[in-house]
C-alpha cells in the first residue's frame, strides 16, 4: 500500500500546505490503488482524467499559497450525488447513461473548497438496502474478512461503496447519504466513522431522491477528525432545498479535544434488544466505562416508542420513496423500454429498470397510500414518528448526547439476508430512530468482534448540536484507540 | 377534484324559466365549476423559469420543471400573495396555515409523475361569487375552496402518426383551482359565474383571464334532478376553454343525461371532454381507469405559515372591486343599476366611465360612454385600451355641449369624426365651423325667411301649435343644425304668437 | 390488513411496474410479510397526537417572484430517450 494513501484527510491537508506531496502525486496513488481494488467494486464509475485535471488545478492553487479547506483532497463521491456531465446512476438500470446537466450542492460545496473527484461510488440501488447487494453493479466486497475465512462479506449499506472505499483506502474520504442508518452502518461494518448530521445541515438539492424527510448526506472518513474536516465543507444553508436550514457553519475541526468532562451521555434503556449478541453488549458497556473515564456523567434514560420506529420507518420511507421515483418513467433520461402504448411502456421500463428491493419498495409505499389505506398506515405512521420525536426531545432535556451500539452484528456475508427483507431491515434498528426525528447521530470504530470484524458505537445529539457530538466521539475514538486495519488481500 | 356538496349547497327554489322539459316531467340542473386560473406573475410556482405565453418547445424549462434527479420546489411568495388576494376578493377565509401535497398519477406531461397541489388544507376556505344576471337578478354562488397548485405541461397528438410531443412549458406554472358549491342552476348562470369571477381577478390583477391562452380554464360538474329529488350523478367536463363554450357543453350534457334517466338508464360518474367541433361532450379515454391519487404531504415542502399581518397587508391594498363600485357608482353618479352594472363588468370601462363623469353631469356622461361610445367600440371590436378617444377628448366633448358651444345632434357628428381620426373635439369644431349659432340676429334672420316662404303654414300653426316643431326643422336645417334649439324655439314662438314662457 | 394477488396487482398498475403472473405470490407474501409486521403500530395510542409532516422545525422560505430567462432546451432533452426537435417524445397518448 502506498505511503501516500496512509495519511488521513488532516494529514494529507498538512502535507500539501507545507508542499511536502502534491496533488497529482496524492491523486495518482489514490488512481492506482482504485485500479488495483477493483476486486471490491467500490467505483462504478472513475473519473481518471478529470481527477488529474482537478489536482493540477490545486497544485497551481497550493503553489500560489492559495487554496480552500480541502485543496487537493482526492474524495470518492456516492453515485446518489448528481455530478455535472459526469454518469449518475444511483446505481440503477433506470438512470442508465444519465449525466446530469448540474452539480449537486453538497459535492459544488467541495470543488469550491479545493477537493478533488475520484470517482463515483457503488451505493445500494436508490440507497434501499443494508449491505449493497441490491446495486445494479452488483455487491460491495467489505475489505475486511473473518479471522481465517476468505468468505466475502458486506460492506453494510446504502453507503457500501464508500464505507468500503474509506477503509481500503481508494479514497481518502467519501460522502455519502443516510435515510435509515446509510452512513452509520456500513461505517460500523468497515471501521470507519460516519456521521450522519442533523436534517437540514446539508442541501439535498442533487441528491437522487429516496425518502425526502429522512434524506441527509455525510462523510465517511477514517477518524473524527476528517469528519469534521468534511462536514464544515459539505454543510451549509441551500436556497434551493427548503428544508436546508440558514444556520451559521461552525468550524467543527475546533469542537474536537474540548474533551467530555461533565457531559450528560444518555444510556437509552430500550435499545437493549432482544437477542442482541453479547459482544455488542460488552462492547457498548466498555463505550459507556470510556465516557465516564474521561469526565463524563453517565445516565440512563428511556426512550419508550423505540421498537415502533423500524415498522414506522418502512410505512414512511417506502411511501416517499413511491411517489419520488415516479419521476423515472422512459420519458425524459434513463432506459425507456419500448411497449405498444404510453401505460406499457411506462410498465415495461420500471419493471426492467428497478431491482427487486426497489420494486417492493415502490409496491409497499404505494399500497400504503392507497385510498382506503392511508390513514391506517401513513397518517398512523406520521404519528408514532411525532412519538418518537418527542422521545427524543424529552431525553434531551436531561442529556447531552446519547449512546448506542450503531448496529446489532458485525458485518455478514454476501447473500446471507438477501431473501428476506424482514432481517435485512432489522439491520438499521439503532439507527432509524435518528433518521425518524431529524437528530444528528456518529458512528465510531470502537471494537472488534470475536471473528475479527469491525464494531461501532453510535453517539446520537441534539439537532444542530455537531459540536458536542463529535466531542464525544472524539472522545470514544481516544479511549478506543482502534489501530486495526484490513489485510488488502484484494490486491493479490 | 371532486368534492362531496350535498351538505353544503345552498337552498334554491327552482325557477320555472331554468327548467328542462322532458317526457317525464321537468328536470333541474345543477352545476358547480372547478375554474383553472393561471396566477399572474413572472416566475413559476415553484421554479424560476418564465410564464410567458408563446416561447419554443421545452426552453422554458429548468430542471425542476423537467424533474431532473435530486430537484427541489422553492415556492414563489409572490405566488401565494396572489392566492391570498384572490382569497379576499372573493370574501373568503384565509387559512394561515396550508399544506402542499402530492397527487400522484402518470402522465407524459406530469414529468414529476405527481401533480403538488393542495388537498387537505388549502390556502382559501369558503367565500362567495355574486351574479348580476340580465333580468337584474342576482344570485349568489358559494365558493367551497381555492388553493394553489402547479399546471402540466401540454402533449401534442398530432404531429406524428404514433407518438405524442411533450412541451413542458407550462409544467410548474402557478394556478388557482377555484372550485365553487353547486349553486347554479342553468347555462346562463354558469356563463355569468365565470364572466363575473373572470372579472373579479382581473380587477385584483391576480389572472390575466385569457382564455385562448389556456389561462382560465373551467371543469364543469354536471347533474340533473326531477324537482325536488335528491342531487343526481354528476359528469365532470374538463378543460372547457371558453365562456360560450361552457353553456354549450352545459346544455349537451344535460340533454344527455336526461335522455339517458327517461330511457331507464343510469349516469355513469365519469370525466368528460366537449368537442366545440360537434358540441358534444364524450367520455375521456385516459381517465376511463379508477384513479387513486395517493395524496399524502409534499415532504420537499414544510406547511405553508402566513401571517395574519401580512394577510391584512394585502387586504389594505386591494383594489375597489366589482360590487363595491356598482354601488359607489350608483350612488355617487345616480346611475341606474343597468348601466352601473355594464360599466364595472370591465374595470377599465369603469375607469373611463369616471375620468369622463368627473366634474361633469354624470347621466350626461353615462349616456355617452355607454351608449355612443360602446357601440363605436364593439362595431370596431376594440378593447378599451385601443381606443382612439380617451376620456379626456369625451369630457371635452361633453363640455362643449354643456356650454352651449355644439348641439347634441352636432355632438355625434364630432363624436364620429374623433372616433375615425383621434382629433380633439375642439379641433374639429374650428376646423369644420360646427360651433353652435347663438347669435339672436343670425336665427332670427333664419326664422324671418322660413316665415315669409311659408305663409300658410304660419297661418296653420294658428290652430294647431304643434306646427312649430316643423318651423324649428326647417330653421335646423337652413342653418346645418348649428342653431341653438332652445333659441330657435324662444324666437319662433314669440314670432308665430304662440304663448311662451321664455 | 393484508394484501391477495388482485391487490399487488392493482398497485402495481398504479405503480406502473410490470409484474408477470409468476411473480405475484412472492410479492403477496413479501409484502404481506412486511405488513405482517408493521400491524404492530396498532398498539400505539395515538389519540391527539398530530402527524410528523417535518423533521425540521422552521418557517418554510420563499422565492422572489423573478424570472430566469435561461433556455435549457438542450440541457433537458439531451439525456432523453426519445426526443426530436426540442420535444420529448413519447409513443402516442389517447385523451
Amino acid at each position: 500500500m502506498s505511503e501516500l494513501t496512509k495519511l488521513t484527510l488532516a494529514a494529507a491537508r498538512d502535507a500539501l500546505k507545507k508542499k511536502e506531496i502534491s496533488a497529482v502525486e496524492l491523486t495518482g496513488a489514490y488512481l492506482a490503488e482504485m485500479a488495483a481494488g477493483t476486486a471490491l467494486n467500490t467505483y462504478v464509475t472513475v473519473t481518471a482524467e478529470k481527477s488529474m485535471e482537478m489536482a493540477k488545478a490545486s497544485d497551481a492553487r497550493l503553489a500560489k499559497g492559495a487554496g480552500g479547506a480541502l485543496e487537493g483532497l482526492p474524495l470518492g463521491i456516492k453515485d446518489l450525488f448528481c455530478t455535472k456531465d459526469v454518469l449518475t446512476t444511483a446505481s440503477s438500470h433506470i438512470l442508465d447513461g444519465f449525466r446530469p446537466p448540474y452539480e449537486s450542492t453538497v459535492t459544488a460545496n467541495l470543488w469550491r473548497d479545493g477537493a478533488v473527484m475520484l470517482g463515483k461510488l457503488n451505493n445500494d440501488e436508490f440507497a434501499m438496502g443494508s449491505s449493497n447487494e441490491t446495486s445494479f453493479y452488483g455487491p460491495v466486497v467489505n475489505p475486511w474478512r473473518r479471522k481465517g475465512s476468505d468468505a466475502k462479506l458486506v460492506p453494510g449499506g446504502s453507503s457500501g461503496g464508500s464505507s468500503a472505499a474509506v477503509a481500503a483506502k481508494l479514497c481518502l474520504a467519501a460522502t455519502a447519504t443516510d435515510t435509515g442508518g446509510s452512513i452509520r452502518q456500513p461505517a460500523a461494518f468497515t471501521g470507519t466513522v460516519g456521521i450522519k448530521p442533523t436534517y437540514g445541515r446539508c442541501s439535498r438539492w442533487g441528491i437522487v431522491a429516496f425518502a425526502s424527510s429522512l434524506d441527509q448526506a455525510g462523510p465517511i472518513t477514517r477518524d473524527v477528525r476528517d469528519a469534521a474536516i468534511m462536514l464544515t465543507s459539505m454543510a451549509g444553508h441551500d436556497e434551493k432545498d427548503t428544508t436546508s436550514v440558514d444556520r451559521p457553519v461552525p468550524d467543527y475541526e475546533a469542537a474536537l479535544g474540548q474533551g467530555v468532562k461533565g457531559l450528560k451521555v444518555g444510556i437509552p434503556k430500550e435499545y437493549r434488544v432482544d437477542g442482541m449478541p453479547a459482544e455488542i453488549d460488552a462492547l457498548w458497556s466498555r463505550g459507556i466505562e470510556w465516557l465516564k473515564a474521561a469526565g463524563a456523567e453517565i445516565k440512563e434514560v428511556s426512550l419508550p416508542h423505540t421498537k415502533y420506529a423500524l415498522p414506522t420507518y418502512y410505512i414512511v420511507a417506502p411511501a416517499e420513496c413511491s411517489s419520488n421515483l415516479a419521476r423515472y418513467d422512459g420519458v425524459r433520461y434513463g432506459l425507456r423500454v419500448e411497449g405498444r402504448d404510453i401505460t406499457d411502456m411506462y410498465e415495461k421500463t420500471r419493471a426492467a429498470g428497478f431491482g427487486a428491493e426497489v420494486r417492493r419498495r415502490v409496491l409497499m409505499g404505494t399500497y400504503v397510500l392507497s385510498a382506503g389505506y392511508y390513514d391506517a398506515y401513513y397518517l398512523k405512521a406520521q404519528k408514532v414518528r411525532t412519538l418518537i420525536a418527542r422521545d427524543f426531545a424529552a431525553a434531551f432535556a436531561d442529556v447531552d448526547v446519547l449512546l448506542t451500539p450503531t448496529a446489532p452484528s458485525a458485518a455478514f456475508g454476501i447473500g446471507e439476508k438477501t431473501d428476506d427483507p424482514l432481517s435485512m431491515y432489522l439491520n438499521d434498528v439503532f439507527t432509524v430512530p435518528v433518521n425518524l426525528a431529524g437528530l444528528p447521530g456518529i458512528s465510531v470504530p470502537a471494537g472488534l468482534s470475536s471473528d475479527g470484524l469491525p464494531l461501532g458505537l453510535q453517539l446520537i445529539g441534539r439537532t444542530f448540536d455537531e459540536e458536542t457530538l463529535l466531542r464525544a466521539a472524539y472522545a470514544v475514538e481516544q479511549a478506543a484507540d482502534f489501530k486495526a486495519a484490513p489485510e488488502a488481500w484484494w490486491k493479490a | 377534484m371532486m368534492t362531496d356538496f350535498e351538505s353544503t349547497m345552498r337552498k334554491r327554489e327552482p325557477r320555472e324559466e331554468d327548467l328542462i322539459r322532458g317526457a317525464t316531467g321537468d328536470w333541474e340542473i345543477i352545476l358547480g365549476l372547478e375554474v383553472h386560473a393561471q396566477v399572474t406573475s413572472e416566475a413559476k410556482l415553484f421554479s424560476a423559469s418564465s410564464t410567458k405565453f408563446g416561447a419554443e418547445q421545452n426552453t422554458q424549462v429548468s430542471f425542476v420543471d423537467a424533474a431532473m434527479p435530486g430537484m427541489l420546489p422553492v415556492i414563489n411568495r409572490y405566488c401565494v400573495e396572489q392566492a391570498v388576494r384572490t382569497g379576499l376578493g372573493l370574501k373568503a377565509q384565509i387559512n394561515l396555515r396550508s399544506v402542499f401535497d402530492r397527487k400522484n398519477y402518470f402522465y407524459p406531461d406530469l414529468p414529476q409523475g405527481y401533480q403538488i397541489s393542495q388537498f387537505k388544507h388549502p390556502i382559501v376556505g369558503e367565500g362567495e361569487v355574486v351574479l348580476d344576471m340580465p333580468d337584474a337578478r342576482t344570485v349568489i354562488v358559494g365558493i367551497e375552496r381555492l388553493h394553489l397548485e402547479q399546471d402540466a405541461g401540454k402533449s401534442l397528438h398530432d404531429q406524428h402518426p404514433a407518438m405524442s410531443f411533450v412541451d413542458l412549458n407550462r409544467s410548474g406554472v402557478a394556478l388557482m383551482e377555484i372550485v365553487s358549491k353547486p349553486d347554479m342552476r342553468s347555462a346562463e348562470e354558469a356563463r355569468a359565474y365565470v364572466t363575473k369571477l373572470r372579472t373579479i381577478l382581473r380587477y385584483l390583477g391576480t389572472c390575466d383571464g385569457n382564455m385562448e391562452e389556456g389561462s382560465l380554464r373551467a371543469d364543469v360538474n354536471v347533474s340533473v334532478r326531477k324537482v325536488g329529488a335528491p342531487l343526481g350523478t354528476r359528469c365532470e367536463i374538463k378543460n372547457v376553454n371558453s365562456i360560450r363554450f361552457i353553456g354549450q357543453a352545459i346544455e349537451y350534457e344535460a340533454r344527455r343525461q336526461i335522455d339517458i334517466l327517461e330511457d331507464g338508464g343510469k349516469i355513469d360518474q365519469e370525466t368528460r371532454l366537449f368537442d366545440p367541433k360537434t358540441g358534444e361532450t364524450r367520455p375521456m379515454r385516459s381517465k376511463e381507469e379508477a384513479h387513486d391519487y395517493r395524496y399524502f404531504p409534499d415532504p420537499d415542502l414544510l406547511p405553508l405559515v402566513l401571517q395574519q399581518a401580512d394577510v391584512d397587508a394585502i387586504r389594505r391594498a386591494l383594489p375597489e372591486l366589482p360590487d363595491e363600485k356598482k354601488a359607489r357608482l350608483i350612488s355617487a353618479y345616480g346611475l341606474s343599476a343597468y348601466d352601473a352594472t355594464v360599466l364595472v363588468s370591465d374595470g377599465a370601462r369603469a375607469d373611463f366611465f369616471e375620468a369622463v363623469a368627473k366634474g361633469r353631469d354624470a347621466k350626461l356622461a353615462a349616456n355617452w360612454v355607454t351608449g355612443d361610445f360602446f357601440a363605436a367600440l364593439n362595431r370596431e371590436g376594440h378593447a378599451i385600451e385601443q381606443s382612439p378617444v380617451t376620456a379626456k377628448q369625451l369630457g371635452e366633448l361633453l363640455d362643449l355641449i354643456s356650454d352651449g358651444t355644439i348641439s347634441g345632434r352636432i355632438a355625434k357628428q364630432i363624436f364620429d369624426s374623433m372616433y375615425k381620426t383621434g382629433r380633439d373635439p375642439s379641433k374639429i369644431v374650428e376646423d369644420e365651423g360646427l360651433r353652435q349659432v347663438t347669435d339672436f340676429g343670425a336665427i332670427e334672420a333664419a326664422i324671418d325667411a322660413v316665415i315669409a316662404a311659408n305663409p300658410d303654414k304660419v297661418e296653420q300653426t294658428k290652430v294647431k301649435p304643434q306646427l312649430a316643431g316643423w318651423f324649428v326643422g326647417q330653421v335646423m336645417k337652413s342653418t346645418s343644425g348649428k342653431a341653438n334649439p332652445q333659441v330657435v324655439n324662444e324666437i319662433l314662438a314669440r314670432k308665430l304668437g304662440l304663448s311662451s314662457d321664455g | 390488513m393484508s394484501v391477495d394477488q388482485r391487490t399487488v396487482r392493482h398497485i402495481a398498475r398504479l405503480a406502473r411496474i410490470a409484474v408477470r403472473d409468476d411473480e405475484l405470490e412472492a410479492l403477496e407474501r413479501e409484502l404481506n410479510g412486511i405488513l405482517d409486521w408493521v400491524e404492530q403500530l396498532g398498539e400505539v395510542d395515538v389519540t391527539g397526537v398530530e402527524p410528523m409532516t417535518s423533521a425540521v422545525e422552521v418557517a418554510m422560505k420563499m422565492r422572489e417572484d423573478v424570472a430566469v430567462v435561461q433556455d435549457l432546451q438542450q440541457e433537458v432533452t439531451r439525456n432523453a430517450p426519445g426526443a426530436e426537435d426540442g420535444f420529448y417524445v413519447v409513443p402516442k397518448v389517447v385523451e
